[in-house]
């Protein structure tokens, strides 16, 4: 109760001064690895909370993972090693950028392949029109009339 | 007719895709936890109850064990602790706890008051242990196989019907068939 009252205040204190850290004091002195800090606990999901970043969450496991995440970094393990690490723990569900694989595929492959699809489509619905008005003498105008 | 076929048939496949996704998708909430299949994270932390030693999974390798998250700041502990007493005194499987986050005199008052079904209690302090099992509530509870591989993970309290439809039958396989 107490870390949420104090988390409350922080708030209150942080909001006039600066929004980038939100609820987030930590800091780290080298700049580059700050910058990799904020970004990837924006992009952990608050297991908790779940539509909130680690980053964005006053919960108590959301403060233990961004220090987790602050540890690896100052370890000098890379991006990819702390997804990794979280992914291996609570599962893709972690990230709120899902990767590439071959169950959700589909879902990433199906846009692009139904834009495709339909510009395939318009082509050639455009294609017979076009071929109907060079041809065929009673083809309405453009306004319509015939 | 067969103008409307391509698209009738696209859209049962999508029906099927959709249809199939619903039906596999786990509870709202309930996060499907990628160590059940693999082996536990190994820990070793301070006793609750014996400052000699330490609590650790190289101890418990060669039997079966359950793994019980709780704290005393934990409602719905309080809720299982019952159920738990109850698992515990069976003998049917020891009952390892791991005091998340908490106090410790906190969790001696508890024990003293409702029972104490463990037969060791980590005390994470820092929730380190806990991160490295994904735990992200609790009560959580885990099954581990003598060969330290997590056989289930219940998320929520552990009730009656949970501990004989989800943690019995798996204990009653032999270990090698542990999934």
């Amino acid at each position: 109760m107490c870390r949420i009252g104090f988390a409350i205040v922080l708030i209150g204190v942080l909001c006039g001064t600066q929004m980038a850290h939100g609820i987030d004091a930590t800091s780290i002195a080298d700049p580059a690895l700050e910058a990799r800090y904020l970004e990837l606990t924006h992009e952990l999901r608050c297991m908790q909370c779940q539509n909130e970043s680690i980053a964005d969450s006053p919960v108590g496991l959301a403060s233990d993972l961004r220090r987790e995440v602050r540890n690896m970094l100052l370890a000098g393990k890379s991006d990819e090693d702390v997804r990794n690490y979280m992914v291996s723990r609570y599962g893709e569900f972690i990230l709120f950028r899902p990767r590439f694989s071959l169950r959700n595929a589909w879902l990433w492959l199906a846009p692009p392949l139904f834009l495709l699809i339909g510009l395939g489509v318009a082509v050639r619905v455009v294609r017979q029109r076009a071929a109907l008005t060079a041809t065929d003498p009673d083809v309405p105008d453009d306004d319509g009339r015939g | 007719m067969n103008r409307f076929a391509l698209p009738l048939a696209l859209f049962a496949l999508l029906v099927v895709v959709l249809a199939i996704s619903i039906r596999h998708s786990p509870d709202k909430g309930i996060i499907i936890s990628p160590l059940v299949g693999r082996a536990a994270p190994g820990f070793a932390l301070p006793s609750l109850t014996d400052a000699q030693h330490k609590v650790s999974s190289a101890d418990l390798k060669g039997r079966w064990y359950l793994l019980n998250v709780w704290g005393t700041w934990c409602v719905e502990c309080r809720a299982e602790h019952a159920m738990l007493v109850e698992v515990g005194h069976s003998g049917v499987i020891p009952i390892i706890g791991l005091d998340w986050k908490d106090e410790d005199d906190h969790a001696l008052e508890w024990l003293a008051q409702l029972g104490n079904p463990y037969q060791a209690i980590g005390v994470d302090h820092d929730g380190r242990t806990a991160i490295d099992w994904g735990v992200y509530g609790a009560p959580e509870t885990f099954l581990v196989n003598p060969q330290g591989v997590v056989v289930y993970k219940l998320v929520g309290p552990l009730t009656r019907e949970s501990w004989t439809q989800d943690f019995l039958p798996r204990l009653a396989r032999p270990a090698s068939a542990g999934l």
